[in-house]
């Protein structure tokens, strides 16, 4: 493999997927402060909100420390060069959401959706092209189809006006071919100029090789987090994937070195504990399923002492997709009751 | 001696051929048109049962309302075209029920607050929220009874398969009216909807978990009992909808979740969602119907 030449956009999510695994109580101060390193690293694109998106302050997912507006706000006030992206699931957030994200000065928003049910983006997808914004469509959980019947879910996103597509490992499921064989097709059957991107998460560890494989395959924008901050094992390791597309010779316009600082002396520091491949999160990547039912599953094993990855093999095994985070107490008091 | 209530179904899809199907079985409403845009199957099954049709839409209900009048109409199109739909009913006098997100006229949850909608009299339009309002509304306003809820938030999970495209082309009406409607009737001071699509084979029974904040510490006992005379409430017009929980008190939070199987009668039972909103909307209609027949023969 030689990326010699290509242009690589490094995507971060330690301030939006990172909230995953901080409960959302990431303070204004400290997105602040880490999205100033990350800049002044020359990361493009640096993603800011809940956890789960526009919308997602909730009991059921976790209210934030701040509101969506706050941060995003306080965030693109701070940043010189990057560019704020916004996360909005259809069916948590609304258009309204990302009106209010598009008046904070957010550049990009990525509408996510389950990778079979596209076509509730349409409404929102429509507005953010119509505000003139770089619009994503986000295929979440993207293992669990074909990537025949991916594709057809990526032409609808395009349809309505996504001008990017992302395949999205929501639960780190992924072996390299998996994703060639997706970003493949995707590249070969949507518009040339449309781009195509992957997320990953680490819980196989395979996020860097993964996303390595996507590039191969055509895709052009990288989703990764500084220190790995995501749900699950965590995000691919953003200065890691920097690191190795340096030296494969692709082009990132990332300082390597400060944005190992920004990982080091910035992110790891908010760290509740650290983001790393435990028996849960293998679980996740081994099972398939969706990487913030994590901390949630965690939390019914201490309630109801039930462990929290036979949970979340149960989670799997039912087929859940992501929001479905309330049926995690609910298996966990089934769970108690039948070992009783 | 009682004449049964007459009634047009608009949109003859699944919902309305469900509708057309559970009013067959009503003692106080009799479905006597369905009313579309092309001869679809479902005009062509309304025709072979002996309804009046029509595909040229609402206009065509105007055109032969004189000839066979009804008295209630029920909406099963979406919240875009409802609007000119309600008006053109109501003008005709009959009432408009409204199985689309659009809530021009009152929320209607049957067990919640039909019976102050026909203490106060005469209603053009009422709606019907939305299937995750039908489902939950009825526990935010079960806790809310016993005691001052401070937010209510609700998450339904339905099947891929029950979700039509006139919830997926504007899924945020649905979250917009379900979050109104928790507030307006569910008696919570804020409400928020939340809706996740599943599309995992065989398909799931519709989930739903209602969070509801109290102002003080929930009283368990009177919260308990309030939700099992609700569950039997909601059970008189869907037998399907069961408590799947103790509920879960956990400091201010309860938290309550349900399932819902509908009927099987055109559409699948998994699509408890829909199945609720027939039956919630049909159910609407026979309680007016009902109301007007006692205070004509109480004249």
């Amino acid at each position: 493999m030689n990326f010699e030449g290509r242009h690589i956009t490094l995507h971060d999510m330690c301030l939006r997927d990172g909230m995953h695994p901080k409960q959302h109580q990431i303070t204004v101060d400290e997105m602040v402060d880490i999205a100033g390193a990350l800049d002044a690293a020359g990361v493009p694109l640096i993603e800011v909100t809940h956890g789960d998106g526009l919308g997602g302050a909730s009991v059921n997912y976790g209210f934030p420390a701040a509101s969506d507006e706050a941060y995003l706000r306080a965030v693109v006030e701070r940043v010189e060069h990057s560019a704020i992206s916004a996360l909005l699931l259809p069916g948590i957030g609304t258009v309204d959401h990302l009106r209010m994200a598009a008046n904070c000065g957010v550049k990009t928003i990525r509408v996510a959706t389950h990778c079979t049910e596209a076509n509730v983006s349409r409404q929102h997808i429509n507005l953010s092209r119509d505000l003139g914004l770089d619009t994503v469509g986000f295929l979440m959980m993207a293992h669990m189809v074909s990537e025949d019947a991916l594709v057809e879910q990526a032409l609808l996103m395009e349809s309505y006006g996504a001008n990017c597509i992302y395949c999205t490992d929501s639960a780190g499921y992924m072996l390299p071919q998996d994703v060639t064989d997706r970003i493949a097709l995707l590249k070969k059957r949507l518009k040339s100029d449309t781009e195509v991107g992957f997320h990953g998460h680490h819980n196989l560890a395979m996020g860097v090789a993964n996303s390595l494989a996507a590039i191969a395959a055509g895709a052009n924008r990288i989703d990764g987090s500084a220190a790995g901050l995501g749900a699950g094992a965590g995000n691919t390791p953003l200065e890691a994937m920097a690191a190795v597309l340096e030296r494969m010779g692709a082009v990132t316009g990332i300082d390597i070195f400060k944005l190992a600082d920004a990982a080091e002396d910035h992110v790891l520091p908010i760290m509740d504990e650290p983001v790393r491949l435990s028996r849960d999160a293998l679980v996740l990547g081994y099972a398939g399923a969706y990487s913030s039912f994590l901390l949630f599953a965690k939390r019914a094993q201490d309630k109801y002492g039930v462990p929290s990855h036979e949970i979340l093999l149960e989670m799997a095994r039912r087929k859940t997709v992501g929001g479905q985070e309330d049926l995690i107490e609910e298996i966990a008091i089934e769970m108690a009751a039948q070992t009783r | 001696m009682t004449t049964k209530a007459k009634a047009a179904i608009i949109g003859p899809g699944n919902i309305g051929t469900d509708l057309l199907m559970k009013c067959q079985r009503s003692d106080f409403i009799e479905a006597t048109w369905m009313v579309g845009i092309e001869d679809s199957a479902g005009i062509q099954r309304a025709r072979t049962l002996g309804l009046q049709t029509t595909t040229e839409g609402v206009d065509g209900l105007v055109a032969g309302f004189s000839a066979d009048p009804v008295d209630f109409v029920f909406d099963a199109t979406s919240a875009y075209v409802h609007a000119e739909n309600s008006r053109k009913v109501t003008a005709l006098g009959a009432t408009m029920i409204d199985l689309t997100p659009a809530a021009i006229g009152p929320f209607c949850i049957p067990p919640v607050n039909l019976q102050e909608l026909l203490d106060r009299g005469p209603t053009q339009n009422v709606n019907m929220v939305t299937c995750g309002g039908q489902a939950t509304i009825p526990m935010v306003a079960a806790v809310s009874r016993v005691q001052s809820v401070r937010y209510a938030e609700i998450v339904a999970t339905v099947a891929s398969k029950s979700v039509g495209m006139g919830t997926r082309d504007n899924i945020d009406e649905f979250t917009r009216t379900t979050s109104s409607a928790i507030e307006k009737i569910g008696g919570a001071d804020e409400g928020k909807a939340i809706i996740v699509i599943n599309p995992a084979e065989p398909p799931l029974v519709m989930r739903d978990t209602i969070h509801c904040l109290t102002k003080e510490v929930p009283n368990e006992t009177d919260i308990r009992a309030s939700i099992a005379a609700m569950v039997t409430e909601v059970q008189r017009y869907v037998p399907g909808y069961r408590l799947k929980n103790a509920p879960i008190i956990d400091g201010h939070r309860v938290t309550i979740s349900v399932e819902v199987e509908g009927l099987g009668d055109f559409l699948p039972k998994y699509a408890g969602n829909l199945d609720i909103m027939t039956a919630a909307g049909l159910r609407t209609a026979e309680m007016m119907a009902q109301r007007r027949q006692s205070s004509r023969s109480s004249l």
